[in-house]
């Protein structure tokens, strides 16, 4: 036991005593915490359009208001022609247009109908279907003030009701994508950089010479860099509360508890990785390719997986971190218990049963 | 009647085709020097790397300390050190620090602890620069700090694999004090080396060729037996018969 603490105490002071890796762990989180609260969101707010009336009659001027008024809106300018419409739009300043018909009241007050054209820039497809959106419910809202006298017949009026997020805010998605990322990225890169180092220095020999058990420098190894990650964890949670309102419906306990099966997971890929390389460049290497681009692209809080193909969403099954992500989701923000994520906790305790196994395994073999 | 701390009975070690190191025999006694001489990729490391544990023997047996190394490797762990061809102290920690890991993970206590490195630090003549990383230390210091570590535990055995590689001829003189101090403490020290002056210094030595030990007795014995004025001319009147390229 003595001889364990005496190698986590060293452990620890490597990390201490490098600055660079302290920067990456505790750089890391940080950074992408307000990289996607602030730069990367998908939130539409104050986009800015452009109107081109030529109907310049009472209904065009309240429908315009009612657009200004929308926080989703920002006039930019009233345009005179269609011309300069497309101008606006090649200059990129603008994301929407939306073209009133001379006549434009006087066509729906008269003939009972008339015509509004909405122009988006569809370059940015996902953007482009939200504002239409946005303006078609605007310019429906505005209809059914013109009928408040009047009685339709049949009349179905959707409640629509925003569950978990009433306020549609982005941070719900990518928070617990940015903890599955930034545990992943950090736990596999520390361990295998950690544990090839020993190979790379010439350390590893004496260590396995020595009567300390091969399994306890795994374990011990392990250790600080949980401990780290935990800590890591906390800052991450502390920032998406105060900095970006994030809620924790559910039990933190809970959320700490699944977030170290991760770690170990992460810690366990790590070791895998060190048992197949020799040098500490190769290790980070593979660590930032190998985690990066799968959590990014198959966790799901970048790109909907539903929208994938199936090869890829099959793919996306032996991802660990998309398992965490629907964890920490259903406890961070639906506020849901153990007896709800039973089955993606299985699964990510199967996995990461695996991964040790064979990562032990390979370990051994290479003492012989 | 003087205990045998090394004794291999035809123990070899085969990578596929390649016989690193074929049905080696030879004993060392305790307290004894012994030279583990050959060219590159002639099968010291592997049959040193067998000998510590590090690598399993293909066939053949060998007993270290009394011990068994196939089936009593934890014993012979606790009874030996061991200094490999890169060093291999941890250079960003302090050499306090450093004494204190490997002090501790093989289980000195915190008295013994404390008493061994403050003799080392006094002997290795450190005591100013406790606090300093090992990596700031010239390389001839390295080595000393990282030989006087490997024998920190009082093992019976010291295993030294070519631990004056690039160093100058002062320090190794030097180096060469540490280790006659270890043997006159009862160490058996089993060392490979490339100088063949430092073969000299040995109690006894043995030439190893493509895999196989071609003579093994006291430096003096050798020299007369190959009729050579000094080890340079026994060791390239063995060498010169390999057929394996040096690596």
């Amino acid at each position: 036991m003595k001889q364990f603490l005496t190698f986590v105490k060293k452990e620890f002071r490597h990390v201490f005593r490098d600055r660079k890796t302290l920067l990456m762990l505790f750089g890391l989180p940080i950074v992408q915490i307000v990289l996607f609260g602030f730069a990367l969101t998908n939130e539409i707010k104050n986009t800015k359009i452009v109107v081109c009336d030529y109907a310049k009659d009472i209904g065009s001027q309240q429908l315009i208001e009612k657009l200004e008024a929308s926080s989703n809106f920002e006039i930019e300018k009233s345009v005179l022609s269609r011309e300069q419409i497309e101008t606006a739009f090649k200059e990129g300043k603008i994301k929407l247009a939306v073209i009133f018909p001379v006549n434009f009241y006087n066509e729906l007050i008269h003939l009972n109908k008339s015509q509004v054209q909405i122009i988006a820039d569809a370059s940015d497809p996902n953007t482009a279907n939200t504002l239409t959106n946005f303006a078609t419910s605007i310019i429906l809202d505005y209809q059914q003030q013109l009928n408040v006298n009047v009685t339709i017949p049949y009349r179905i009026q959707p409640e629509m009701r925003m569950l978990y997020n009433p306020e549609l805010k982005g941070a719900t998605n990518f928070v617990p994508g940015v903890m599955a990322l930034v545990l992943m990225l950090v736990c596999v890169m520390m361990t295998s950089v950690s544990i090839v180092r020993e190979k790379e220095r010439g350390t590893m020999e004496i260590l396995l010479v020595s009567p300390f058990h091969p399994f306890l420098v795994i374990v011990s190894k392990a250790v600080p860099y949980l401990v780290l990650s935990l800590l890591n964890l906390v800052i991450i949670l502390v920032l998406s509360v105060f900095l970006l309102d994030m809620p924790i419906n559910g039990s933190v306990f809970l959320l700490f508890a699944e977030s170290t099966l991760l770690i170990i997971t992460a810690l366990s890929l790590g070791l895998l990785i060190s048992n197949s390389t020799d040098s500490q460049q190769a290790a980070m290497l593979i660590s930032m390719m190998g985690m990066m681009l799968p959590t990014m692209l198959f966790t799901g809080f970048m790109f909907p997986l539903e929208n994938m193909p199936i090869p890829l969403q099959v793919i996306s099954n032996v991802v660990p971190a998309k398992w965490y992500y629907i964890i920490v989701k259903s406890i961070m923000i639906k506020g849901l218990g153990f007896s709800a994520i039973w089955k993606e906790t299985l699964i990510l305790f199967v996995m990461t049963c695996i991964l040790l196994v064979i990562s032990l395994k390979k370990f051994k073999i290479r003492l012989a | 009647m003087v205990e045998t701390v090394i004794q291999t009975n035809k123990l070899t070690k085969r990578f596929g085709d390649f016989i690193a190191a074929n049905e080696i025999t030879f004993d060392v006694a305790a307290g004894e020097i012994f030279g583990f001489l050959g060219a590159n990729g002639a099968g010291k490391t592997t049959a040193m790397r067998m000998l510590c544990g590090l690598s399993t023997p293909s066939s053949g047996t060998a007993r270290i300390a009394g011990f068994d190394i196939y089936k009593q490797a934890e014993s012979i762990k606790k009874n030996i050190g061991y200094m490999s061809q890169k060093f291999s102290l941890y250079e960003d920690l302090t050499i306090k620090e450093n004494i204190q890991f490997f002090g501790g993970i093989y289980g000195l206590c915190d008295k013994q602890l404390k008493e061994k490195s403050e003799s080392l630090i006094e002997q290795l003549g450190l005591k100013d620069q406790t606090k300093k990383l090992v990596g700031e230390l010239p390389l001839g210091w390295k080595q000393k700090l990282a030989f006087s570590v490997a024998i920190l535990h009082t093992p019976k055995i010291v295993f030294l694999d070519e631990p004056t590689g690039g160093v100058d001829p002062v320090t190794r003189r030097q180096f060469w004090d540490l280790i006659y101090d270890a043997a006159a403490n009862g160490i058996t020290v089993f060392v490979t080396t490339h100088y063949m002056d430092e073969a000299e210094y040995c109690n006894r030595i043995s030439m190893m060729v493509d895999g196989v030990i071609k003579a093994l007795d006291t430096p003096a014995n050798l020299k007369k037996q190959f009729n050579a004025a000094s080890m340079d001319d026994v060791f390239f009147e063995l060498a010169r018969g390999a057929k394996r390229k040096a690596d």
